[in-house]
């Protein structure tokens, strides 16, 4: 009797949690049928925008920058007048340096706020967890930092550097350099282990060799062994891919260990003049950075830039590479949007190809087919004021090639 | 050679750091009970506290000789606070205290940002610290590293000398071994939990200035370090020093002789698995303590 009631009471649960799984995928696929294009919101004289970055977490002290720098942009624009006549609300959600995080608020900003672009992301793998969120939804994303290239969507423009825009000239750089032996050290997740992957393929077409090639985990902080091991391994230079706090944590380890920018060069993709602050600048002097834009880049529209930026959020705040292409990026959409004459997802792609913009950096167009910018690569070295000048350029905007294409030893990459 | 004497250099101070990490916890977890999820956030106001001083004093190594007192006074006065404020009335309910020390770890979090931004803030270490000493043989041992080992053996010192010495240690002592005989005894019970939380959690502030030599000073810094600690913790025998001071030694060089044959992360594993392994074959930890209130 007991036993049969258990039955029953087992069986009774089993048909709830049936039901709920049937409503529950109901509700999903519904969802995703919907989900066509959810249009942005233009019906009164406001257009929302959406801002992604991580405010806290491992991430925040670069992510933060990011997001005061997309807020100097929609306000300027608001003060001009706005976009087709309408003025931009900001939308703001914190990532929290946590990539299902990023999925889902990228989830409730397109389909709740129904906002018209989103700007933001910093780390390859928030981006990749709000790809698919994107393309689903036809929704847009402006994506403004350097990445490891090989990607491309039609619902992302990619307004940082490509790996041919920094990672392959920084390598070039060394060469010219003399530079024969490089160490990799980087974070581990998808940006150092794709970026190593394309430096070793230089590397092996160059004649460099790559003498190790160490990991750590976002946020860590115990970099004892990994520079011994680099110590040991006398490299010519280090390629240093890491992402974050754990910068800090590697330098200072670096410097006690009695290894500085004459002994063993750095040459660091994802260090700007804010995150120079924050790990030290006694730990960083004259050590090497790859990017697209310093503070000290010279031209009109940068003098205006740092002067706007410093009036709003302090003099003692330094502009880098990943806020001016936030920045740039709201400036390019308006651009898009008032080109096409709408907010039109469609519309907006089809207008980008060709567009121009007078950018802190220098002039930059964007590239239809690939929806990345044409930018100017530079190498910078630290200075002891935390600024960062520049050593070296290349001249003019050198076209994205997100897959490599034009590089033979680049074949089978991607 | 000189690699191995380099990485077991390595290893021994990550056991350091380790260490006085765990310290705290020792007292807190080992000899009171109480699981203190927000040790890492007293780690973080020792850090803190050491750049708050480091913006009046110019000189950096004085600045860090100050701070070493001022983080012990200002985490042990937080760690009073909790004692006093929610603790004391969890004792004997050791995962309530879990989930409510890990609820102020948030706010702790929270409230640096609030007070100190989200991007991490910098320290300068002493000219003295920045350097390294070459031994024979071209091994080089970095000076912060060394100072924080010293800094760490200062502390177990002096804390086993309080604790077998002073008349505050055997109230301490006899507190940990049977909690209503020596409150029967006439020993204020609730004042030396006061105390013996104030100790903990300022060697936490401790801990906090060493970490300021090594890595990062932001909100989340104590979140990295709080699980290892309390390995150690475990791993080295509730309520008893000697095992932990052991136990973080012998994590430290597994950590970086695992580091330096595989990579990071795959050390980490081996960690984890050998602990899992010696906690199959003593559950009780290194060392045990025989008493009647803690089985």
């Amino acid at each position: 009797m007991s036993l049969f009631r258990g039955r029953r009471i087992l069986a009774g649960t089993m048909a709830f949690v049936v039901a709920a799984a049937l409503a529950a995928c109901g509700s999903k696929t519904s969802d995703s049928t919907s989900g066509k294009g959810v249009s942005a919101d233009v019906s009164g004289d406001t257009v929302k925008v959406g801002l992604l970055n991580s405010l806290s977490g491992t991430m925040a002290i670069s992510e933060v920058t990011v997001r005061d720098s997309i807020m100097l942009a929609v306000e300027e624009i608001n003060a001009a007048g706005g976009v087709l006549g309408k003025k931009i609300v900001p939308v703001g959600e914190d990532g929290a340096s946590d990539w299902p995080t990023f999925a889902e608020k990228a989830e409730k900003l397109i389909s709740e706020d129904r906002v018209a672009a989103v700007f933001g992301c910093w780390t390859s793998a928030s981006r990749k967890a709000v790809k698919p969120v994107f393309e689903k939804n036809k929704a847009l994303l402006f994506y403004p930092v350097q990445y490891e290239g090989l990607e491309q969507s039609p619902y992302i423009f990619y307004t940082g550097a490509t790996t041919n825009q920094q990672i392959v000239p920084g390598l070039d750089y060394l060469k010219a350099q003399g530079k024969k032996s490089v160490y990799l050290v980087g974070s581990d997740y998808v940006f150092p282990r794709t970026a190593n992957k394309i430096i070793k393929a230089y590397a092996k077409a160059n004649g460099m060799t790559v003498l190790g090639e160490d990991y750590a985990p976002l946020g860590s902080t115990e970099f004892g062994t990994i520079v011994n091991k680099v110590k040991s391994a006398k490299a010519d230079a280090v390629f240093n891919t890491l992402n974050g706090d754990s910068n800090v944590a590697f330098f200072k380890e670096y410097t006690s260990a009695g290894l500085n920018a004459t002994s063993m060069p750095v040459v660091s993709v994802s260090i700007a003049e804010e995150e120079v602050k924050g790990i030290g600048t006694q730990y960083l002097k004259d050590q090497l950075t790859a990017w697209n834009y310093y503070q000290t880049t010279p031209g009109g529209a940068n003098a205006k830039f740092v002067a706007a930026y410093k009036a709003k959020y302090g003099a003692d705040k330094p502009t880098s590479d990943p806020m001016e292409a936030a920045y740039v990026a709201v400036y390019l959409w308006k651009e898009m949007v008032t080109k096409a004459g709408s907010f039109e997802v469609e519309k907006v792609r089809t207008a980008a190809g060709g567009i121009t913009y007078e950018a802190p950096e220098g002039l930059v167009t964007v590239d239809g087919p690939t929806q990345h910018i044409a930018k100017t690569a530079r190498i910078g070295k630290v200075g002891a004021d935390g600024l960062i000048t520049e050593v070296w350029n290349s001249g003019q905007p050198i076209k994205p090639d997100p897959y490599l294409k034009s590089y033979p030893w680049a074949t089978g990459l991607s | 050679m000189t690699v191995l004497f380099g990485q077991l250099f390595t290893g021994v101070s990550i056991g350091a750091v380790l260490l006085l990490v765990a310290l705290g916890l020792a007292l807190t977890f080992g000899q009171m009970n109480v699981i203190n999820m927000a040790h890492g956030e007293f780690i973080m106001a020792g850090a803190y506290t050491t750049y708050v001083l480091q913006q009046t004093i110019t000189s950096a190594g004085w600045s860090l000789l100050v701070a070493l007192p001022v983080a012990f006074a200002v985490a042990g006065a937080l760690g009073v606070l909790l004692e006093v404020l929610l603790i004391r009335r969890l004792y004997a309910r050791p995962l309530d205290t879990l989930l409510v020390t890990w609820g102020v770890s948030l706010m702790l979090q929270q409230a640096a940002r609030d007070i100190f931004g989200s991007p991490n803030v910098q320290t300068r270490a002493p000219a003295l610290l920045t350097g390294n000493v070459a031994l024979p043989g071209g091994v080089t041992v970095a000076n912060n590293r060394l100072f924080i080992l010293g800094l760490a053996v200062a502390a177990v010192v002096a804390l086993t000398l309080a604790l077998r010495l002073t008349p505050l240690g055997r109230r301490i002592r006899a507190v940990v071994q049977n909690r209503d005989l020596a409150a029967v005894s006439g020993i204020a019970t609730a004042r030396v939990d006061r105390t013996t939380f104030f100790v903990g959690s300022g060697l936490a502030g401790v801990a906090g200035v060493a970490l300021t030599l090594l890595g990062p000073i932001g909100p989340t810094m104590g979140t990295n370090l709080i699980i290892d600690a309390f390995l150690v913790v475990v791993v080295g025998g509730i309520g008893q020093l000697k095992g932990s001071v052991i136990v973080a030694f012998a994590l430290g060089v597994l950590q970086a002789t695992g580091e330096y044959l595989t990579t990071l992360s795959v050390a980490k594993v081996i960690v984890f698995v050998a602990i899992v392994a010696f906690l199959q074959w003593r559950p009780q930890g290194l060392f045990t303590l025989r008493t009647r209130s803690l089985a």
